[in-house]
């Protein structure tokens, strides 16, 4: 008997019991859909976190600093000789100055962003752009200007979407010019990088009475630089503060491994659950194929008295058991994919795995090899003539 | 071509240890193109017998040749092929399989044997056409009577052109007409050179047979051939 004939043949007796052979294979069903929905899931997860983290910049490099002892600070001209010194792993360096309770008029409108100082190469170590206008300058920072550059929340919200180049918005009741809009990150929305006013940091150190600087930011010239500028930068400050408590240095790169780490041990824990129902799912292969074994006995008579060997029988069963198994993988593969896709529609993010769904797949199949074996073996070796009196 | 020798066949009974001795030393000679009937009350091992013969069981004691072969010496793929080839059954109770139609039911003997779909379909065709079924082929089991169902069952045992048919009380379920009617076609098989045996425990139906074996107890008490004492 050749396998196309098998299959047919497997075909047809669960086609003569559908409801049964639909229990059978639900097991199968739900463990291929639940793998296939949890690991697009935390896939979806990963992605978002990871985009989120490569928005703010893998080559990301901050340091921040407590200062201890009599050297309380780093000034800006010693960090801007360190990078330097190192051109060949650093692209950039910017001094973050936040200025805390700030109010923004303009006429009688106003809110209250996050306004920053930084230094003219903030929108490269941060990967920002500027929409209109231009950014902070050299010039801004050493003239001590009030220039600013605002996000894309504030135009819509002070000046109701209108250009607000060379307007002039009123920081804690200082009149800024505005030069530049940055373009939009995150839909416009409030406390978001859209939220925000960049200023020279020498004006927010003036702004916030803020005599040092307590937080610098790096980038490197690629992903694979970052250790060497975490490294170069821990070896600057510990000469400077000889007190490594004085300082922290950190980066993305890092907090990106982790979450790596955490969704992988997610998705492990959730794929070991699903790999629970598809062993359920097998068993009950399993315990119907014994049954439809019992009951078929005399049909398994007949066939061997007509010449079937136990080979015969025996795949007869087996290719019924992966037949069973695929085509609940199948169906658990349209209702995985099917599941995912409604948990878009909830506003979730979703990335279908292709090798999720390989995998459920052939892990279907070899739960109907498996757990076929044992009841398909066992009609092979029945007596013809046992099995003939059978009933 | 069939040769029993000194064939036993003991089932032990349950709980009492006592022994049932289905077949108690047969020795029996059946010729190629003979036409046997086996006879004999109920219980008196005529089934056995013909298993035995069918290479669907196996004595407890004795030897069997089929073909000069000793069959106890073959392994169940051996005997699978035999039974696949050598043999064609007409069992009393039709055993046909109730989800095939009839001519995939027919057929199965030749999927065994790996014929391809189209050899198989024609030759399945053909021996339902010898029954004068070919017109309900696509039909199944439960659509026809039961003498058709037995027809059915004689063109699958001789679809694969086996030189031996085995029928064990063909006629046991049927009414007279129909039940004479698939003797007729037995005898016409015969006539054709296939060597049958038939069992039936039905004196009138023995009396149409050339060869006569009655057993009794296990035991073979009278072996007549018609025209040879004439
Ligand atoms: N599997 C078995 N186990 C025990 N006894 C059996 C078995 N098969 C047949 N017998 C016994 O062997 C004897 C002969 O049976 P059988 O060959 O079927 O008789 P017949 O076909 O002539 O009616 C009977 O007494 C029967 O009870
Ligand atoms: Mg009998």
């Amino acid at each position: 008997m050749d396998t196309k004939q098998a299959f047919m043949l497997a075909i047809k007796s669960l086609m003569a019991s559908k409801m049964r052979s639909f229990l059978t294979m639900l097991g199968i069903i739900i463990g291929v859909a639940s793998v296939i929905v949890l690991v697009s899931l935390v896939n979806g997860m990963t992605l978002e976190m990871m985009e989120t983290f490569e928005n703010m910049g893998t080559n990301l490099v901050s340091v921040s600093i407590r200062g201890r002892g009599g050297n309380r600070t780093v000034t800006p001209e010693q960090m801007q000789e360190f990078v330097d010194e190192h051109p060949e792993v650093i692209a950039g360096m910017t001094p973050i100055v936040n200025v805390m309770g700030t109010t923004a008029k303009y006429e009688s409108n106003s809110t209250e962003p996050t306004v920053t100082g930084v230094n003219e190469y903030y929108k490269d170590v941060k990967n920002s752009e500027v929409e209109t206008g231009r950014f902070i300058s050299y010039m801004d920072v050493e003239a001590r200007q009030r220039n600013c550059v605002v996000g894309t929340f504030i135009v819509n919200e002070l000046f109701g979407g209108a250009d607000p180049l060379g307007q002039t918005l009123k920081i804690n009741g200082y009149n800024f010019q505005i030069v530049g809009v940055l373009k939009e990150t995150n839909g416009g929305e409030e406390d978001t990088n859209d939220d925000i006013v960049l200023i020279p940091y020498t004006v927010a150190q003036k702004l916030s009475r803020m005599s040092f600087i307590s937080s610098y930011n790096f980038s490197a010239k690629d992903k694979d630089c970052v250790q060497d500028v975490v490294d170069l930068l821990n070896a600057f400050l510990l000469d400077i503060f000889s007190n490594s408590n004085a300082y922290t240095v950190f980066n993305q790169s890092e907090a990106l491994e982790q979450v790596n780490e955490l969704t992988g041990t997610m998705t492990m824990v959730l794929v070991g659950v699903a790999g629970i129902s598809l062993l359920v799912g097998g068993i009950g292969i399993m315990n119907i194929m014994l049954v439809s074994v019992t009951e078929r006995t005399r049909e398994i008579g007949i066939r061997k008295s007509l010449g079937a060997t136990p080979w015969d029988i025996m795949s007869q069963f087996v290719v019924e058991a992966i037949t069973t198994g695929a085509i609940g993988g199948v169906m658990g593969i349209i209702l995985g994919i099917a599941a995912s896709y409604a948990a878009t529609l909830l506003d979730m993010t979703v990335a279908i795995s292709l090798g999720a769904i390989v995998i459920a797949f052939s892990v279907s199949v070899i739960i109907g090899v498996t757990f076929g074996y044992f009841p398909a073996k066992k009609a092979s070796k029945l007596n013809p003539i046992d099995a003939l009196r059978y009933d | 071509m069939i040769k029993l020798t000194d064939i036993y066949k003991i089932y032990k009974d349950g709980d009492g240890g006592n022994e049932i001795r289905a077949l108690d030393g047969i020795n029996l000679h059946v010729k190629k193109g003979e036409f046997l009937a086996i006879v004999g009350s109920s219980g008196s091992g005529k089934s056995t017998c013909m298993n035995i013969i069918g290479c669907l069981d196996i004595p407890t004691s004795g030897t069997y040749h089929l073909n000069g072969q000793d069959v106890s010496k073959l392994d169940e793929y051996s005997l699978a092929k035999i039974r696949n080839k050598e043999l064609g059954f007409v069992f009393q109770q039709y055993n046909l399989i109730s989800k095939l139609n009839l001519v995939e039911n027919v057929e199965l003997p030749l999927v065994y044997r790996g014929l391809r779909a189209e050899k198989r379909h024609e030759m399945a065709m053909t021996a339902l056409d010898r029954v004068g079924l070919a017109d309900r082929a696509q039909k199944y089991p439960s659509q026809l009577s039961g003498g058709q169902q037995q027809r059915v069952s004689i063109a699958r045992a001789l679809a694969g052109e086996p030189p031996v048919i085995l029928a064990d009380e063909p006629t046991g379920a049927l009414d007279s007409k129909t039940g004479s009617d698939v003797l007729e076609f037995l005898k016409k098989l015969h006539r054709e050179g296939t060597s049958v045996v038939l069992i039936t425990h039905d004196n009138s139906i023995a009396a149409q047979i050339p060869r006569v074996v009655r057993i009794h107890d296990g035991k073979i008490v009278s072996d007549e051939t018609k025209g040879a004492e004439q």
